[in-house]
């Protein structure tokens, strides 16, 4: 039977909340393009076009999210985003606002930022980009990256001793009192790529009913640094990443729990 | 005449910011600038403003830089090693051309220093910047609680007008002194820009929406083109904002060079030379950037004789050997002139006194 709500535009089209251009800038096989669709759909599903302000940390979204989504968007320094959005939002608090950040962006050099603005309890929202690496400067070890993975600053595999452990943001956002959702996705298969929409959609729709900061990891493919073909991609994701990082939803309230003389 | 008040400069600098209409504060406790973070949290609530916490200087610069893409009056406030960490976001702001104002209440470095003593050792940094990028701020340096007020005023207007960030100064001395102070509101011309990039949602802007990665991008041109635009801003910028102020300077034949509190004390100094016959002036740049050259080399090349008077080891100095060409001779009145009190405990203290300075002055040899 066939679907005639299900045409090709409905499919694959342009979403009503990216701006119309013919091409992505990403290398082929990377998920980041997906993960723009999956934001501009959330976006419009949700009704956020019109107040809706992003924030791109350092990394391959730096100067690619703000050309593609078509809302008030401005890219960040380094790791900076979520000092930046809790000014947005304090002062426009009807505004919504949400950073997207890759793993050295949010899990090294602005781990304490991050960290620190979550422990407020910013409403805020974040989408994580977890691709094991540094994308933009050449696939450097990232905080994300697995024991063994080699990259340029680890081109023996990372050791465990001297360069530690591979970062877990979304258990870590899990157990911050303020966070009121975190959950960890892929966008390997089809099937994943719509628990990845739902995550978001979730994580956004805890700012925007007032209720707490939502926060998605996303597990996405880098062929270019991982040398790998887009199917090896997510393969290996498959294979060898979620096992370090397990799907999920860590999180999920609806009610951050304050002291109960406190108004 | 509006109401007068006994408050220090730094409720100087936060009144002041509120009668600007400054309502979003971002900031990060130190020493010894506390006064204004701790006035900003109780008052800014009461008047419907934002006052945030912050974790860090750093994450303080990135939340002004923040609230200035809102379109938005905000501002910071912190003292020199808080400033040194803001640095990054400093180059970001001129980058974006963000109007912000932050001030330092300055204390002795580098590093800790003395841990929240009075200090004049940011010269350099304020004046040529300490971030990366060949950009500029104007700083004006405030010697008074009153200027405190009527610069943050001051700096409100020019930062928007100019689109830049604005750095108002002044030191543990000014920030702690407490002194009358006239809560006049001055008027400015009504010719601010309008801010069509201002990111509050696309919604409240008729559907048009902005984004921004980069001033190149931003601007569709490359770096040189971006550098080239800017720099002729700069020039311009500082033909219309020069301050300076002269002292006692119609027929000196010695001057004072200095900035910011030691001009005070500077002109206590000249008025104690002049009880004794000798004719000396003194003179401070009040914006240090832009920094009056031409009007301190006219002063100083008729006195023949220049003694700059800072409270650091020598960096205001730079600055007016430069504007004097290597025509008269310029000397150093520096940081370890002070007058140090006995004891263990004053031992990083004492201050340039006014004496300290006109004894110092008075027995060179030129």
């Amino acid at each position: 039977m066939v679907d005639e709500t299900m045409t090709k535009e409905v499919v694959v089209g342009n979403p009503k909340e990216r701006v119309p251009l013919p091409f992505g800038i990403y290398c082929s096989g990377c998920h980041y393009g997906s993960i723009v669709r999956i934001i501009c759909e959330v976006l419009e599903e949700l009704n956020l076009g019109d107040r809706a302000v992003g924030l791109a940390g350092v990394g391959c979204s730096f100067g690619s999210y703000n050309i593609f989504i078509n809302i008030d968007f401005v890219s960040c320094p380094h790791g900076r985003a979520p000092a930046m959005a809790t000014a947005m939002k304090r002062i426009y608090p009807e505004n919504f606002v949400f950073t997207v950040q890759g793993d050295g962006d949010l899990g090294a050099i602005g781990l304490g930022c991050w960290m620190n603005a979550i422990n407020r309890g910013e409403l805020l929202s974040t989408v994580f980009l977890n691709n094991a690496c540094y994308g933009t400067t050449g696939g450097q070890m990232a905080p994300t990256t697995l024991w063994g993975q080699k990259t340029t600053t680890s081109a023996q595999g990372r050791n465990p001793i001297g360069t530690g452990f591979p970062f877990h943001g979304a258990e870590l956002a899990a157990s911050m009192p303020a966070v009121a959702y975190s959950a960890r996705v892929s966008l390997h298969t089809p099937k994943n790529y719509r628990e990845a929409k739902k995550a978001v959609k979730a994580a956004f729709e805890k700012q925007a009913k007032g209720i707490g900061y939502g926060f998605v990891e996303l597990l996405s493919a880098c062929p270019t640094n991982w040398k790998m073909s887009p199917v090896e991609c997510c393969q290996w994701i498959e294979d060898t990443m979620i096992k370090e990082y397990p799907l999920g939803v860590f999180k999920d309230v609806d009610k951050i729990p304050l002291p109960q003389d406190w108004r | 005449m509006a109401e007068k008040v006994l408050i220090d400069g730094n409720e100087a600098i936060a009144r002041g910011a509120i009668a600007a209409g400054c309502r979003h504060f971002f900031g990060y406790p130190i020493t010894p600038q506390n006064e204004i973070t701790e006035f900003m949290s109780r008052e800014m609530p009461k008047i419907g403003g934002v006052y945030v916490q912050t974790e860090s200087e750093s994450s303080s610069v990135y939340m002004v830089y923040g609230g200035a893409w809102t379109g938005k009056r905000v501002m910071t406030s912190t003292s020199s090693p808080g400033f040194s960490l803001m640095m990054e976001g400093v180059s970001y702001i001129a980058e974006a051309e963000m109007p912000a104002v932050i001030v330092d209440v300055m204390r002795m470095g580098p590093g800790i220093g003395t841990g929240g003593q009075q200090g004049q050792t940011d010269y350099r940094q304020l004046a040529k910047g300490g971030g990366h990028g060949a950009y500029r701020n104007i700083v004006i340096a405030a010697c008074s609680a009153q200027e405190c007020y009527d610069f943050m005023q001051q700096a409100f207007y020019w930062a928007d007008k100019y689109r830049m960030l604005v750095l108002v100064i002044s030191d543990f001395i000014i920030g702690r002194s407490a002194e009358a102070v006239e809560l006049r509101t001055l008027e400015f011309p009504n010719d601010l820009p309008d801010k069509p990039w201002a990111m509050m949602g696309r919604g409240k802007k008729g559907g048009i929406r902005s984004f921004y990665a980069s001033a190149a991008i931003a601007q569709g041109g490359r770096p040189p083109d971006y550098h080239k635009r800017i720099t002729a801003h700069y020039e311009q910028v500082a033909k219309d904002v020069l301050r300076w102020e002269s002292y006692r300077t119609d027929d000196c034949d010695l001057l004072l060079a200095s900035w910011g509190s030691s001009f005070r004390l500077c002109k206590k100094a000249v008025d104690v030379a002049r009880t004794q016959g000798l004719k000396w002036g003194a003179f401070r740049p009040i914006t240090i950037w832009p920094f009056p050259e031409e009007q301190l080399r006219e002063v100083g090349l008729k006195a023949g004789r220049v003694v700059t008077v800072e409270d650091s080891s020598g960096e205001l100095v730079e600055d007016v050997r430069c504007a004097m060409q290597g025509k008269v001779p310029v000397k150093l009145v520096p940081v370890w002139a002070r007058h140090t009190p006995p004891g263990v405990m004053a031992g990083g203290s004492g201050l340039l006194y006014p004496e300290v300075i006109f004894e110092e002055v008075r027995k060179m040899e030129w």
